[in-house]
């Protein structure tokens, strides 16, 4: 008889739904999106041959931390949306939960799944980006160099550091960060959604009109707070928007970044602190409400 | 029934709890510079229902380039004022971007102002000059606007002082804006020197300017450049400076 006591919290456990959740979603090709965004890369940047190096370097960053918070966002909804109907589907929720395994495990196992899933797309992503920053970097400071001979060197070295200023900018990567928590709340809030919802279609639109108001989220919570006019109807429709969507703008800075505002670590660390609280709360929320939900 | 009850008081009581914490954060990122867009309902008639949207949902800075790739469109085809709509747009969407200010500036005061004095179609001379000074306040306008959205940069004061030197012939206002684009810690070598020159050129500042000048000279050799030994020459001149306080003069 083997007398191994049963824990009640095991990563072991854990690990092991992570790794399987993270296969599964690897089978269904998601990464192919990563070709898309390759190509959008370097079709845009083909096109920009004709701008200054400040507006070719600011649009390649625009475009390509555009894609990045687009596609981590969808790959988040979209991963989350069907761990739970998939499992129920296939059938493989009935042998995990006949095991010993709480169902807080499940979730925080499907959850960290998709999150490594996020991690490795972004970092893919962010590595395409900044190879292609710095291919378009040399190439730029070459043709300078080339342009520029006979010019004094004081007025060289400016030029570069110009050019080098415009192109890579240590602030780009909180940047990325944010993206990522951003895509992470999005993924754990699906998964809350996904508890109680009845097909992953309806998780997915759902989430989407969370997307959208969750953008909006802190012009109305201004204009709840500050109680402009428009009747208590208004008044009371704003509240409730402020109260339950979380404010994703306070995660979407790359915007600023990409245009030179620098973010102070000061800044940065309440602001990600705030992504893992939002993230773990709404993994909270699923587990109520998956607890007891009958199978 | 009960548990969806639990799960709307949670979330409601983590609304609550979550509001003034949003608050704070967004004041903060205020006060960094961030979020400074004011998306108005003026603006969605400009740039359309889907942009507007886009712009909402997180892609301000993208709509903003595709606007800005439009204007370059516009410029190429030399159609002015849909150049100056659109750079309105694009600074409204992206007013961090000083990219945008600088262009939309240099578009108005340089390109479009040249266009306006040259464009024969109108044959009156006066009209012609009057719409070439309409377009450099127009470029003015950008900068000071750019300048609002960020005054914790030196460039835009730098571009402004250009314009002032190069199309209003305002020399006092140059100085002023180079002096200011010079104190920003980071900001070119030269910046203290044009607000140097330029104050010499305003009259009754030339004791002002010829220690101004005077300091950066003192400084060393790197500082002995040709306008700057001019602007000297002319000021000690000017000033009846005594012969043993003046400079040498440059070696030929």
């Amino acid at each position: 008889m083997s007398d191994v006591r049963h824990r009640s919290f095991s990563l072991a456990r854990i690990a092991a739904l992570t790794g399987n959740t993270f296969t599964g979603l690897v089978r269904l090709k998601v990464f192919y999106f990563l070709l898309l965004f390759a190509l959008l890369l370097i079709g845009s940047s083909s096109f920009m041959a004709e701008l200054t190096f400040q507006q070719e370097f600011q649009i390649l960053k625009d475009v390509s931390l555009g894609a990045m918070s687009i596609f981590t966002s969808l790959l988040a909804i979209v991963a989350a949306a069907q761990l739970i109907p998939r499992d129920l589907e296939e059938r493989t929720i009935y042998t995990i939960l006949a095991k010993p395994v709480p169902r807080y495990e499940y979730l925080v196992g499907k959850l960290a799944g998709v999150l490594l899933l996020l991690a490795l797309s972004l970092a893919a992503m962010s590595a395409l980006f900044l190879a292609l920053l710095f291919v378009r970097e040399q190439v730029l400071v070459n043709q300078t160099m080339r342009a520029s001979a006979g010019l004094p060197p004081a007025q060289l070295q400016e030029a570069i550091r110009n050019l080098k200023a415009s192109a890579f900018n240590a602030n780009l990567l909180p940047g990325i960060a944010l993206i990522y928590l951003k895509a992470a709340l999005l993924a754990s809030l699906t998964l809350f959604v996904s508890t109680f919802a009845t097909s992953n279609i309806f998780t997915i639109v759902v989430m989407v009109f969370v997307y959208f108001i969750g953008h909006l989220q802190a012009t109305a919570r201004t204009y709840w707070l500050e109680s402009h006019g428009g009747g208590w109807l208004a008044h009371a429709f704003l509240g409730l928007v402020a109260l339950v969507f979380p404010d994703l703008q306070l995660f979407n800075l790359v915007d600023d970044i990409v245009a030179g505002t620098a973010i102070p670590f000061h800044l940065f660390a309440p602001t990600a602190v705030l992504g893992c609280v939002y993230t773990s709360v709404y993994l909270f929320f699923a587990w109520v409400a998956f607890y007891g939900r009958e199978l | 029934m009960i548990r969806g009850a639990i799960l709307a008081l949670l979330l409601l009581g983590f609304g609550a709890l979550r509001l003034p914490i949003e608050s704070a954060l967004t004041e903060q990122h205020r006060n960094a510079y961030f979020h400074q867009a004011k998306l108005s309902l003026g603006l969605r008639e400009e740039i359309g229902q889907l942009s507007f949207l886009a712009a909402l949902s997180g892609f301000r800075s993208l709509v903003a380039d595709f606007i800005f790739i439009q204007a370059h469109v516009a410029w190429e085809r030399t159609q002015w004022h849909r150049v100056l709509l659109l750079f309105r747009e694009a600074t409204t969407l992206q007013p961090r971007s000083l990219m945008l200010w600088d262009m939309a500036a240099w578009h108005m005061a340089w390109n479009a102002s040249v266009a306006a004095l040259n464009d024969h179609s109108q044959p009156n001379a006066a009209l012609r000059r009057k719409a070439q000074r309409d377009y450099f306040a127009l470029g003015k306008d950008f900068l000071v606007r750019g300048i609002k959205n960020n005054p914790d940069r030196s460039q835009l004061y730098e571009s402004l002082a250009r314009l002032y030197r190069e199309k209003y012939q305002d020399h006092a206002a140059a100085a002023s804006y180079f002096a200011r684009a010079a104190s920003f810690p980071g900001a070119p070598e030269y910046d203290h020197r044009f607000a140097a020159y330029e104050l010499s050129y305003v009259p009754g500042r030339e004791r002002e300017a010829y220690a101004a000048l005077r300091a950066l000279y003192d400084q060393g050799p790197r500082e002995h450049l040709p306008t700057l030994i001019k602007r000297l020459k002319f000021l000690e001149e000017k000033l009846d400076i005594p012969l043993h306080q003046r400079i040498p003069d440059p070696q030929m």
